[in-house]
Parts: structure tokens; sequence; C-alpha cells
């Protein structure tokens, strides 16, 4: 089973700053780490490989030194990795992050599934991983705290929703999105490592992928921030207080005035 | 300090650390409280690859030294001296069989210690033989092609959870010393059974257990070297195990240095940091001295040991004395600097402290080191050499 594992550098901190003039994350003077979901995406890669045997290839979009973040991944066992770089890319939104990306797993080729981190802790937007599937047009899913069952050309696996979860089945090649649930991510051996300094990564640029530059980097983002926030979900709620008997009477007021309920 | 470590000594210490502190940290406390034997952290120490770093390569090691030994031991003794000595023990049991093993013996036993699968422990303690290791009770009778061992072995290190045993055993008490003779004894060996199992003061996560052998028969193969070199083999593999005793305790005062000087700029008295008082700096300096001088003592007599140097029993002896001092000391100032709340067990630093009065004692006291030391600098200025 040939897997192919989709990461991405993130500022190293909780405190993400943000451009305000560009809206933009800034990334100069911050520590760069592998995207933390991403983590869990490469350990489910290297199990696959572990219990199916095949190939597992990382692949990233970014700026040259994200090469040093590939090779970590090496040391953890991936078989071989690439960076997609190219100033062509900069600036880019989901959309046309996908598309790169979609290009560059292109070339690679000869894949059964594409994993990818549920979102990115800097942008947190969890776009990437479906759009990419479209753009290879193949199925996905997100949010995944389990792979069930992995043969040849199908997939079964757990879907992380807010109530529980429920079970997917899909055909393959296809893109799944995983959860921290679903894995504790492996340390890296000594083989690997001495593997991964020897390694070279090769990078990509748009031509070698065959991109359209119209639609990478800034000039394929149709996306504007304006601005970025969590979205608050607020529950208000009011204790009743009393016996037993008044809590009652006064619930039923409430509901009745509300109309929840009503007298008949 | 730039010590001048080579690449793959660099990764092994770098490795090491990370599994210290994402692994062994979160669970030294319990781990201590409860007894419990790392065999979580031994399996992450075999993935990781770091279990054969001291190991030769053909037989499925890193092909490191005393150094790549030391250095692991040192990192995961940082976060806690027990759980290290599951790795540490295993290096004394092994080293018997690296430097006098023939190729079968290596063949049989090093793969599986190299990749994890096996640990090892080593047994020359009885209790009547500690400093004085002549006194040795424990006999072996060569019986056709088996010998019969009879005796009880104590507070040995990984004593019921290794898988391999070096033990040292009387084959000829009219020699004395030259009547020892070193033997491979595998658990599960009829005959061969683990008793008493010790409430430690410190390194509690390390098991520490009596062997006992009832007319338990082993293959004549399993003799290690020759007959009457018993106390050869164990000399020799002490004087190279000694330096990760020493970088035990080395680890066990960085750990304990490391929650000091973070308590200290934490901890508030009279509206300021406690690490704004003069008193606490120039202890926390005095540590650090200390530290850095034992680190220095630690990896120097390391490489000599590895350069293949011929006598190296008073170097090794020198950083074990040394190092083990350093973390009596350094460990007792920092539950000092933590105060009230490091004579608690909620604080991480007198578990440091019970943890490093060991070093001192086991594998030969800090006074019979001294003995070894001064010895060897009479016998080099009398140019009996």
């Amino acid at each position: 089973m040939n897997v192919i594992v989709c990461v991405k550098q993130v500022p190293g901190t909780n405190e993400v700053k943000i451009n305000k003039e560009t809206n933009t994350i800034i990334r100069e003077g911050v520590e760069a780490i592998l995207n933390p979901f991403d983590a869990y995406a490469v350990e489910e890669g290297l199990r696959i490989k572990d219990k199916t045997g095949g190939k597992v290839t990382v692949i990233s979009m970014g700026i040259p030194s994200v090469v040093d973040m590939l090779k970590e991944t090496i040391a953890l066992g991936a078989d071989e990795a690439v960076l997609l770089s190219d100033r062509a890319f900069a600036g880019a939104d989901t959309l046309a992050t996908s598309y790169a990306l979609s290009m560059g797993i292109r070339k690679i080729g000869n894949y059964d599934l594409v994993i990818c981190g549920k979102q990115a802790s800097d942008g947190d937007t969890a776009q990437v991983g479906p759009s990419l599937a479209e753009k290879l047009n193949i199925p996905h899913a997100t949010n995944i705290r389990k792979i069930e069952e992995l043969k040849e050309g199908y997939i079964r696996c757990q879907r992380l929703t807010d109530d529980g979860y429920e079970i997917i089945e899909m055909s393959l090649p296809a893109v799944i999105t995983v959860v921290k649930e679903i894995n504790e991510p492996r340390l890296p051996s000594l083989k690997g490592m001495m593997k991964a300094k020897k390694a070279t990564i090769p990078v990509w640029t748009a031509a070698d992928i065959n991109a359209d530059t119209e639609r990478c980097g800034l000039k394929g983002s149709p996306t504007q921030v304006i601005k970025t926030f969590v979205p608050v979900h607020e529950i208000k709620s009011e204790l009743i207080e009393g016996k037993p008997s008044e809590q009652a009477s006064k619930l039923a007021e409430k509901l009745l005035s509300m109309r929840f309920i009503k007298c008949v | 300090m730039e010590y001048f470590l080579t690449e793959e000594q660099k990764m092994i210490k770098e490795l090491a650390a990370r599994i210290a502190d994402e692994k062994i940290a979160p669970l030294a406390i319990q781990y201590d409280e409860e007894g419990i034997f790392p065999h979580d952290i031994v399996k992450i120490l075999a993935d990781s690859d770091l279990t054969g770093v001291y190991i030769p390569e053909e037989y499925g090691g890193f092909g490191g030294g005393v150094l790549e030994m030391s250095l692991v031991v040192e990192e995961l003794s940082r976060a806690c001296g027990g759980i290290a000595l599951a790795f540490a023990g295993t290096g004394l049991g092994t080293f018997p069989i690296i430097l006098f093993g023939n190729d079968e013996q290596k063949k049989k036993y090093l793969p599986d210690i190299a990749a994890g699968k096996k640990l090892a422990a080593f047994a020359l303690t009885e209790a009547n033989a500690g400093s004085d290791a002549a006194g040795i009770q424990t006999t072996a009778v060569l019986d056709g092609n088996e010998y019969i061992l009879n005796g009880t072995k104590q507070w040995i290190t990984n004593g019921g959870e290794a898988d391999v045993y070096t033990v040292i055993a009387c084959t000829n008490r009219e020699k004395g010393a030259r009547g020892f003779s070193a033997f491979i004894v595998e658990k599960g060996t009829p005959g061969f059974s683990f008793g008493k199992k010790e409430n430690k003061m410190g390194i509690r996560a390390s098991c520490t257990r009596e062997l006992i052998f009832e007319n338990c028969r082993i293959p004549k193969e399993n003799l290690l070297y020759r007959e009457g070199m018993g106390f050869i083999v164990a000399m020799k593999t002490l004087d190279r195990t000694r330096p990760g005793v020493a970088a035990q305790a080395l680890g066990i005062a960085q750990g304990a240095f490391d929650e000091a000087l973070k308590y200290s700029r934490e901890r508030h008295q009279f509206g300021q940091a406690i690490s704004s008082f003069q008193a606490i700096q120039h202890m926390l300096a005095d540590m650090a001295i200390q530290i850095e001088a034992a680190r220095a003592l630690v990896y120097q007599t390391c490489r000599h040991i590895d350069s293949g140097a011929k006598n190296i029993s008073k170097e090794s002896a020198m950083a074990k004395v040394f190092a083990s001092d350093v973390a009596m000391k350094v460990t007792t100032d920092a539950v000092q600097i933590l105060g009230g709340y490091g004579y608690m067990k909620e604080y991480p630093v007198e578990k440091r402290m019970r943890d490093a009065k060991i070093t001192q004692i086991y594998e030969g006291t800090n006074q019979i080191q001294r003995n070894v030391i001064a010895l060897e600098l009479i016998k080099e200025m009398s140019g009996k050499k």
C-alpha cells in the first residue's frame, strides 16, 4: 500500500501573530515545527507501511528550509520526501495550496491513500485535505480517528463527529484527514536519523510539476482574509434555586413563557 | 560546553534526551512511588535503536563503546536514575559477553540484547561478598557436560526482569580469587529462581533481587572465557561500566540542578525571585561548576577506555567517585534550594537525592574506589608496571 502524507511547517507557538495589513501569518523570527496534526498523519502512514508494506512519501509546500522538517519525517521512517518550493507558490490560500499539492501528488503517482492532518495549527482552516481530494478527483473523509480496514481499493474508517463517530467506506485511492485520537506518534530511530542526515530532499518548482502559475500562490488565491477569529458558541445557563417543587413550577413558567410547552 | 562529540554521538544524546523528556519524565514519580519496572521504556529504547549502541555492529548493535553507552545513561538519568538502570544494568550484564565471550556466545546473546528483546544482569555480590568479592560462596561444579550451580546472589540489578545473567561462581575454593569463573545463565533454567525483591531508598523503578541457584545445571558452553578467570572477567567488566554509573550520577545531578534553577526563578520571597539572592546564586554556580567538571571527567574517561588503553582502573574509579560525590552534593543542595517543597514527594528533587546515594555505593563503594586509585598511584610511582 503506497501512502502519501501531506505536511505543513507551522510556527512553533500558540501565539500566532498576524500581519494586520495583509492579514497573513507572520513567520519571521518564530521557531518552525511540523504541524502537530500532521505528526499523526505521518505516524498513520508509517503504521500502514509497517502492516502492509509499500512506501510512504511525504510532501510539503513551503520555503526551502522546510527540507529540514522533511528530513525529520525520514528519520521517523518515511521512504521519501519532496518539497514544492517556488516563488510562484508564495502567498497561496487553501485553494492554490491544494492545487499545487495535487499537481505534486500527480507527479509522485502510484498511491493508494493520501493522509493529511485535520487542520494546520496556524491557519486552522481544515480545507486543504478536502480541496485536494476534489482536485485529484478522488473521495475523501475528514476527522478520521481510526482505520478499521484497509485493503486493495477499499478503506473503512471511523470519522469523529460532535456526537460520536460515523463509519465511512470509500474506494481507493482516497484522501483522509486525521485527528489526534488516531495514534501516538513514534520517536525517530538512530538508523532513521542517520538515513535522514544523508538524505537529499528533491525540491520541485511549479514547472517541475506542470502547474499553471496562474492558479498558484497569490495569483491563484481568490481568498481575501478580512479578519480571523475562532467562532464563539456561547450557551447561557440559568440556575433555578429553591425546593424541588418550587424549581419545577419556576421551570414550567419559564418554558411556558418561552413557548416551549403549552397548557392544555 | 563543546565536547567534540561525533555526529553519531550527538544524535544518540539528542535521541536519548527526547526519550527522557517526552517519555520518562512524565512517569518518573509514579514509577518510583509504585516500584514499576519500565518495560514500556525499554520498548521505546529498542524501537529507537538505542539498546544496541555499545554492542558491536556484527552482532546487531550500533558499534559504539563506553562513551555511547554513557551518553544514553546520562540523558535517561536526567529524567529518572531508576528507569535508566534497566538500560545501564543490561550494559553491565552484557559487557562480560562483549569482552570475553567466544563468537558462538556472542552470536547467541548479543543480537537479542542489541534489539532490546532481552535484558541482561550481572551477578557478583552475595550476602558475605560485597567490597571483598573474594568471599563468594556460590559454587559451580563440572559434571560431565554441565556445570552445577549452587548459592545465592544478592542485590542484583534487573534481577527477575533480565533474561541473560552473567554469574560469578567459585570453581576451585583452594585457589582463592583465581578459583572463580564466569558463567552465562538464562532465565528459566531449572534450579534458577528469584528471591526477595528489595524495597529500596532510591532507584525504585529498578528491580533489585536475589538470584537463587539450587542444583542449577547449565551447559559447559556457558562458561565465559576460561575456568579461574572469573575474577578477571568481573574486574575488567567493572572497569568499563563504572563510567556508566558515573554517567548515571551525572544525569541525576543535572536533572536536580535544572529543577533547582527553574524553581529559583519562579519562587518569590521578600518580593523577589530567590534567584536574585546571592546565597542561592552561589549555590547554583557551585552546582554547575561541579556538574561540568564531572561531565568533562566522565566523557574523557570513556574516550580513554574506548581508545583501547590498557590501564583504565584508576581513571574509571576516578570518574565514578567524582561524579557520584557530585551527584550527592548537587541533589542535596537542590533539595535545599527548593526548601520545604524540596522535601515533599510531589516535587521532583527529593527523589533525585535518594537516587544519587546509590551511585556512591554500588559497582564498588567510593571507599574501595579510592583504594584502587591510591594503589595504582603507588604502583606507578614505584615503577612496578
